[in-house]
């Protein structure tokens, strides 16, 4: 096991009671790293961090943050900050009140103090705005002065807690730009908790996937997309998601190569791999239900044996509702997983000779498998 | 055009005094009117069946600031006064904070604090006035168990005003707390735990983020405290009436022997007119020193 981690959990597990908020994690992180916890609500992400913050006792397991066992010790003594969903400003305090209470709280000189200020204020863009009150400033300002608080901070690692989910769409975009860019500046390890796959994919060095309280997959944007390790995976990420079909139903043209698969087999299809043709037996029969023009692409709504699905065509498709057409794939260009354990069950799909050698310390039963 | 738009102004005028007609009525009748004739009546003297009432000006101002009664009154009333608000405020913000907290049977916690609020006063004073009961009261009793001296404490000048303060703190602190408990839960978790994650002690947490966000609440309560230091003087009917030797008299108590005892209204007038004129300026004092230190969401 990687010991010369910056942050490094083992074996983390949180339970309140009955109740299981994180099954199992074990995870190496290195300094600098931009790591996103993703995965739907309740899935475990937000424990996670505040098992790390030490907000939350862990019931199991151990954390070291830069060769520290910090797993006992208190929030304040780990050298980090945070940056709540809230923002978590305090309302009576001006933005530079709040920017410098922890630097305050550690009683740091009044000189060096302003000097650190003055370089958060800056590289936040909120100078001039030093004497307002958080009432008195936009949801994006106030997402900058909770940034700058951990600008001055000056701590190694930074947790944040799905940080734009209260601003609108278009500030999300360049906001995601601008941490990304502070993160590099500072050189800080970020572990960054979402539920939004476009955050994760566009930010993340690395991703951890999670679902009720456990890991899915580890592993880049590009690993996550390209071999998803699990049929939740796989369905997770990617929008309009992956459409599945069980092996039973696919005729012989379509059907994977590999002659000794489980009947518990699917395969998954990515819509921009479906292609739409004439009826045919070599390919699905599906019905075109409608198509949303998008510009750059197309999405088509189909309905193929009740199931519905959608194919992403590149440009202006030009289908007609209830149109009967015929759908196929390059065999080449499919997700193979096994429905009862939902396990992928080849290394087959795009870019996967490329990725075929890294996947293995990516993916986490292999991890547990080790201990 | 013209005539139209003075017609629209008056209509407007019209309707914003109905809006108001009833609490102007209400209040001039049961608050401004008495307060005016109290003053009227306060320059007037006394009315004997020998001597009918006449206008003598300060006359009875005059003669209540030369009466060492009205001074031990009023000193009374200032201790009371300064005891009871800070204390009770004090009190009633601990027990916010810890019936806040999480833990087990903070429902039954809450309760039990605020209990002594949905009590009448009369029937707190005779609950009170059986634990402070010479020899065979509470106090006393347990007092015994190690040794001590049973105490008249309502029959003696020195505790008599400490053990009327009491009463009232046991009886305001729960009502207080009610105040800073609804304040204490619209303040988000979050505040608490980023302060202990940029390494605010529990210390800190308090006096830098808490104290400030709560000081609304505390002017509040601190108006309603001092308003009650003064109106609140039930219990003295039942605990001392307001002896041994007006050791525990309160201003309302002595103004209403004044008026009902004495059956000297004009003097019960004069000083009611004092005290209305000193919660006045009270209150002012309070708004404007506080006003500017407090942050309002």
């Amino acid at each position: 096991m990687n010991t010369d981690a910056f942050l490094r959990l083992e074996g983390l597990a949180k339970r309140w009671g009955d109740h299981v908020g994180l099954r199992q994690l074990d995870l190496n992180i290195q300094r600098g790293e931009f790591i996103v916890l993703l995965g739907p609500s309740g899935c475990g992400k937000s424990t996670t961090l505040r098992l790390i913050a030490g907000l939350e006792m862990p019931s199991e397991g151990r954390l070291w943050i830069d060769g520290r066992d910090v797993t006992s010790m208190p929030p304040a003594k780990r050298g980090l900050s945070m940056v709540f969903q809230s923002y978590a400003l305090f309302p009576h305090l001006s933005v530079a009140e709040n920017i410098q209470f922890g630097l305050k709280v550690r009683r740091m000189p009044a000189a060096q103090r302003a000097e650190r200020l003055a370089r958060a204020l800056r590289m936040t863009g909120l100078e001039g705005f030093e004497d307002r009150k958080p009432a008195q400033l936009s949801g994006g300002q106030r997402q900058r002065v909770a940034l700058a608080r951990t600008v001055v901070a000056d701590h190694p690692l930074c947790l944040m807690d799905e940080p734009l989910s209260n601003l609108d769409a278009k500030l999300r975009h360049s906001v995601r730009q601008d941490i990304r860019a502070l993160q590099q500046d500072l050189g800080m390890t970020v572990i960054y908790v979402t539920h939004d796959q476009t955050e994760a994919m566009g930010m993340a060095d690395r991703i951890v996937l999670l679902n009720e309280g456990r890991v899915e997959q580890i592993g880049t944007p590009e690993e996550l997309y390209e071999q998803p390790a699990t049929l939740f995976a796989a369905g997770f990420l990617g929008s309009p998601p992956m459409t599945f079909f069980p092996v039973t139903i696919l005729p012989e043209a379509l059907k994977p190569a590999d002659a000794n698969l489980p009947d518990s087999c699917v395969v998954g299809v990515r819509p921009e791999n479906l292609d739409i043709g004439a009826d045919s037996p070599e390919g699905l029969s599906a019905q075109v239900e409608n198509s949303e023009f998008l510009g750059a692409e197309t999405l088509v709504y189909l309905n193929c044996a009740g199931r519905s699905m959608v194919a992403r065509i590149p440009g202006r498709a030009g289908f007609d509702e209830k149109q009967n057409v015929g759908l196929t794939w390059d065999t080449d260009n499919v997700h193979l997983f096994d429905e009862t354990t939902g396990q992928r069950l080849d290394s087959r799909g795009p870019g996967a000779a490329g990725s075929h050698d890294r996947r293995d310390e990516s993916n986490p039963v292999g991890q547990l498998a080790s201990q | 055009m013209a005539t139209s738009d003075s017609h629209e102004r008056r209509r407007m005028a019209l309707y914003g005094w109905m809006l108001l007609a009833p609490a102007l009525i209400m209040l001039t009748t049961f608050a401004f009117l008495p307060t005016v004739s109290a003053l009227w009546r306060s320059f007037f003297s006394r009315e004997t069946s020998r001597n009918p009432s006449e206008f003598i000006g300060l006359e009875n101002y005059e003669y209540l600031f030369q009466d060492p009664v009205f001074w031990q009154v009023a000193t009374n009333n200032l201790i009371y006064a300064g005891v009871t608000i800070p204390v009770s405020i004090v009190i009633a913000l601990g027990m916010a904070l810890w019936a806040n907290s999480k833990m087990q049977g903070r429902t039954f916690l809450r309760i039990a604090y605020f209990t002594p609020t949905m009590l009448p006063m009369i029937a707190a004073a005779n609950l009170w006035l059986f634990f402070y009961t010479p020899d065979i009261g509470l106090i006393d009793s347990i007092t015994a168990l190690f040794g001590a001296e049973p105490v008249n404490w309502l029959g003696q000048p020195e505790t008599a005003l400490w053990a009327v303060i009491v009463v009232t703190i046991w009886k305001e602190a729960g009502f207080y707390m009610i105040f800073y408990l609804a304040a204490l839960q619209t303040i988000p978790p979050d505040l608490r735990e980023a302060a202990i994650i940029e390494g605010a002690s529990r210390w800190t947490y308090l006096r830098r983020i808490l104290l400030p966000l709560l000081m609304p609440t505390t002017l509040f309560v601190m108006i309603n405290a001092m308003i009650n230091s003064v109106k609140l003087i039930d219990h003295l009917f039942i605990l001392t009436k307001g002896g041994p030797n007006n050791a525990s008299k309160l201003l309302l108590y002595w103004i209403w022997e004044t008026a009902f005892s004495y059956f000297d209204r004009p003097m019960a007038a004069a000083l009611t007119v004092l005290v209305l004129a000193v919660l006045g300026l009270v209150a002012i004092l309070q708004f404007r020193g506080l006003e500017g230190r407090i942050h309002y969401r």
